[in-house]
């Protein structure tokens, strides 16, 4: 029997994300043609914006690369646009002139921006935002021009702001109506993130009417209706979008809006079929991403010939994407009859509105803090009586009802609850990769689902999931989990068995602990290495082939392929000499770009490989030596300047944290490990953030331990008061070798501190014989590790290997 | 030398140049090339960037017949460049042997007009 032969015009997510469904129903029924306008792949278009911004390579948004149509027998035309639909001869044309049958047709061409029929709207440097190839026009016009204006304050008007900021161009957002994304937010949350973005140097003018584009033979003004005149080299039109339906018209189907479909997709000729932006569905149009999944679900349904529920239409919900800002929306709000829950939190930038009606939800703001939005959002497409959660519904999922059950949230979703919105992903599909393909994993979920893949927002839920759907296999993983998929011991197991059997290498340890792969793996080995190190010190012999690349050349790989360089600089403190080496370096190397860091060092950024001993040796020179900034190890003594200068000051905090930094340096960690000594109560050297942070007070010092900024923002806990500064630097060295001797590897002192409790902590430093056993082991093994490797390395003497190539066939390219 | 054969080999060091479980670069018309040497003194060769987000494998973790990118951890087989895993991503592989304790390639220009 001859296979039907399906045509699909569109190579976008629509159109792919069919093909996919219906192949999963029915793999064999058709012979497939895909006709992209495109000159790539099928990609993720919603996470352009993470391309425009830096964040993300095209690389990584490919959905399917051309080995997935290979591997599926589909004939793709990339960058071939068809331009004619013939129904009677069931043909369709490209422009490069193939005429190809068809038994079924899929149009999914999607969507236009709209672009304002205003003077010098053709002028070169006016682009939409929609595809590759205006992310690359917008990336290329940030590096020759300086100001972009942006047309449009709605979800993509924004992202293309910021992308562009991001990109270096002084952005100017225009936007008509009174409200940024006036459609999704309503005042109190527009106002926010309005500041939120002009905090970040874009300006936005809102109740701005664009009057006419001004330039010769390119863009350089922005007129507006009251005069205003706005520089521009780039102008980004994101007014909105409309369906794609002049195809659809072309070929005589009924068309309105968009081509018109029934619930399977169908439309007037039952052979064409059409989803995505470009259709009209019960007389809606749709423009965002999870409207596509349930449309192309119904289509290959039909496709395979499965009798399925057909499309019904979709209530979307909309998060924005760009770093930093948390907001999502859903639903309607300022309708009459309604009446809303607001929950605000000033300091924390947060708000949250719910609109009911009759007890029910139907519209959602969330600003700041946005992780129950999916809980809301299926309460409102369930149209559930939320009049029992009424009391706590504003404070989210979580109040009243977790305290007993951490899992109650993700257990209480329907099975058709979005998950992960990004990809389209349902608890049903998730819970089932856990139970029928055997994913254990955060990664195994992903690589089989696709969920939390994308802009990982989900990633909490998808973990509850796997705790809650595993039960107690999960919890072996989370709790004690083992250290890699090259063994069943836990972190602990393993650093008690090399101090009982006394084991000191890495094969010794994989050899004796049963290890399940030959030579272990990039995250167990690290983590051995260390151990071994911490517990064999003087003994062990480093080996540098299981550390880190970081660590292994000591410097910062950076995201090109070039390193950064952080010389030591002694609490913070510098002199003229260092300052003209470091100067002296960063022209001789052609150094791009030197920066100062958040623990009061000097960034070296942009450094070549080859170039980084001659780098160092310079710096040698000058006194300076590595400031361990890119290792698991004592990073930073961050000061303030204490009663050395201060008026304020109590002590000399200077002088005290280039004591500590002379007595941690070189240490190797579990994690890396910064400190502060602030002179005062005030705390200007922010040691309440920090692994380590001392502060004096009239009568001496008080130490607290266990804080850290960064994505996780956790205070330290006050672990003690001491009267000298000799008690300092015991706590001190006593605390990081309790620190180096029981945390698990990439553990920092925050959770750890957390998962022993500060009560345990404070008891060993209280206990002055354990105090001082400890504190006599740090100095020890301080002994073994106190060597500058940059030293070793500028000499040429120690892993030249690592810094000189091969060789070079450079001279081949004239053969 | 004749470049166009795939016979061409290119001696390019000695394999106790390179560490156990570790790589160094040839640089090469083309894109530099990363050169590994395993635990069982085996020795392969991949374009010295990750088809995923450009890192440089050869600063990657190597253990058994795998490297570890070192920018996203993406994992690769060496003998044939593919990733470990589901995921699609290959890097591209240049034919490597040991003649006497010295490393040849393939002639890298072969190479890449092969694959092309």
């Amino acid at each position: 029997m001859s296979k039907e032969r399906l045509v699909v015009v569109g190579n976008g997510m629509a159109g792919i994300r069919t093909l996919e469904e219906l192949l999963a129903r029915a793999p064999d029924r058709y012979d497939i043609t895909v006709f992209g306008a495109e000159p790539h792949p099928n990609y993720n278009r919603i996470m352009l914006s993470p391309v425009l911004a830096g964040e993300k390579s095209f690389e990584q948004i490919v959905l399917n690369g051309r080995d997935w149509y290979e591997s599926h027998g589909i004939t793709l035309h990339t960058g071939d646009r068809v331009m004619g639909i013939d129904r009677a001869a069931k043909t369709v044309t490209s422009i490069s002139g193939r005429t190809v049958p068809y038994d079924k047709l899929l149009l999914a061409i999607g969507s236009n921006p709209v672009i304002l029929p205003i003077p010098g709207k053709d002028l070169p440097g006016v682009v939409g935002f929609r595809d590759l190839s205006d992310v690359e026009a917008m990336v290329a016009a940030a590096k020759s021009g300086t100001h972009a204006v942006v047309i449009g304050g709605g979800l993509l008007g924004l992202e293309a702001a910021n992308g562009l900021a991001v990109n270096g161009m002084e952005v100017t957002v225009l936007h008509l109506m009174g409200t940024l994304m006036e459609r999704q937010l309503d005042e109190a949350a527009g106002y926010l993130l309005q500041a939120e973005l002009e905090s970040r140097g874009i300006k936005i003018i809102t109740k701005a009417q664009t009057e006419a584009i001004v330039g010769d033979d390119k863009v350089e003004k922005v007129r507006l209706a009251d005069g205003r005149e706005l520089d521009a080299d780039l102008v980004v039109m994101a007014v909105g979008i409309r369906a794609n339906a002049e195809l659809g018209k072309l070929a005589g189907l009924e068309v309105n809006r968009g081509i018109v479909v029934d619930d399977h997709m169908v439309t007037s000729d039952p052979d064409v079929l059409a989803v995505g932006e470009c259709v009209e569905h019960r007389g809606v149009t749709y423009g965002l991403v999870a409207p596509l999944w349930d449309m192309a679900k119904a289509c290959a349904d039909h496709l395979a010939r499965i009798g399925g529920p057909g499309y019904t239409g979709t209530v979307s919900a909309t998060r924005l994407k760009v770093t930093g800002v948390e907001l999502f929306s859903a639903g309607s709000f300022g309708d009459a009859g309604t009446e809303d829950i607001v929950f605000r939190d000033g300091a924390r930038g947060v708000y949250k509105r719910l609109v009911l009606r009759e007890n029910r939800i139907v519209g959602t703001v969330l600003y700041g803090d946005t992780k129950d939005g999916s809980w809301y959002f299926q309460l409102l497409k369930d149209e559930e009586d939320v009049s029992d959660l009424r009391d706590t519904l504003i404070f989210g999922q979580g109040a009243g009802v977790v305290e007993q059950d951490p899992f109650a949230a993700v257990a209480a979703l329907p099975d058709n609850a979005d998950i992960c919105g990004c990809n389209g992903v349902n608890k049903g599909t998730i819970v089932a990769a856990i139970r029928e393909k055997g994913c254990c994993t955060l990664d195994d979920v992903r690589t089989h689902t696709k969920a939390s893949a994308s802009c990982g927002g989900c990633t909490g839920l998808v973990e509850k999931l796997l705790a809650y759907t595993l039960g107690d296999g999960y919890q072996a993983q989370t709790g004690d989990k083992p250290m890699c998929k090259c063994t069943h011991l836990t972190h602990d197991e393993v650093r008690r068995l090399i101090l009982i059997d006394k084991l000191k290498s890495i094969p010794a340890v994989m050899q004796a602990l049963e290890w399940t792969t030959p030579e272990g793996c990039a995250s167990c080995r690290p983590a051995l290495n260390y151990y071994l190190m911490c517990a064999w010190p003087g003994e062990y012999k480093d080996d540098n082939q299981s550390r880190f690349i970081n660590e292994r050349v000591h410097a910062n790989i950076q995201k090109d392929g070039t390193y950064s360089v952080v010389p030591r600089m002694w609490g913070g403190l510098t002199n003229a000499a260092e300052l003209r080496a470091i100067a002296d370096v960063v022209e001789k190397f052609a150094i791009p770009t030197v920066k100062v860091t958040g623990g009061q060092r000097i960034d070296l950024l942009g450094v070549k490989k080859e170039d980084l001993p001659a780098v160092w040796a310079d710096l040698n020179k000058a006194g300076m030596v590595s400031g361990h900034a890119y290792g698991k190890a004592l990073r930073t003594v961050k000061t303030c300047v204490g009663s050395e200068w201060c008026r304020f000051g109590t002590q000399a905090s200077m002088s005290m944290g280039v004591k500590l930094e002379k007595m941690t340096w070189g240490t190797w960690t579990p994690h890396k490990v910064k400190l502060a000594v602030s002179g005062c109560p005030r705390n200007c050297a922010e040691a309440t953030v920090k692994d380590f942070g001392v502060v004096a007070v009239d009568s001496g010092w008080e130490l607290h331990v266990g804080g850290n900024g960064g994505l996780h923002v956790r205070a330290t806990d006050f672990l003690m008061k001491v009267d000298t500064e000799e008690e300092v630097m015991e706590v001190c060295g006593a605390f990081l070798q309790l620190y180096r001797e029981e945390a698990r590897y990439l553990e920092r002192t925050a959770p750890w501190v957390e998962r022993v409790g500060i009560d345990y902590v404070r008891a060993r430093m209280e206990d002055l014989e354990i105090r001082e056993a400890l504190y006599h082991r740090f100095l020890a093994s301080q002994r073994f590790e106190q060597i500058d490797p940059w030293a070793e390395r500028a000499s040429g003497a120690v892993d030249n290997h690592e810094f000189a190539p091969l060789a070079t066939l450079a001279t081949l390219a004239a053969e | 030398m004749n470049a166009m054969t795939p016979q061409t080999w290119i001696a390019v060091g000695r394999i106790t140049d390179i560490p156990r479980r570790g790589a160094r670069i040839v640089k090469a018309p083309g894109g530099d090339i990363a050169v590994f040497r395993t635990g069982n003194d085996e020795v392969y060769a991949l374009r010295d960037r990750c088809p995923h987000g450009n890192g440089p494998l050869s600063n990657g973790i190597v253990h058994d017949r795998r490297v570890t990118c070192p920018l996203h951890g993406m994992v690769f087989d060496l003998t044939n460049g593919e990733t470990v895993g589901p995921d699609t991503c290959r890097a591209q592989t240049i034919a490597a042997r040991v003649v006497a304790g010295v490393i040849e390639l393939a002639n890298p220009l072969y190479a890449e007009n092969a694959s092309a």
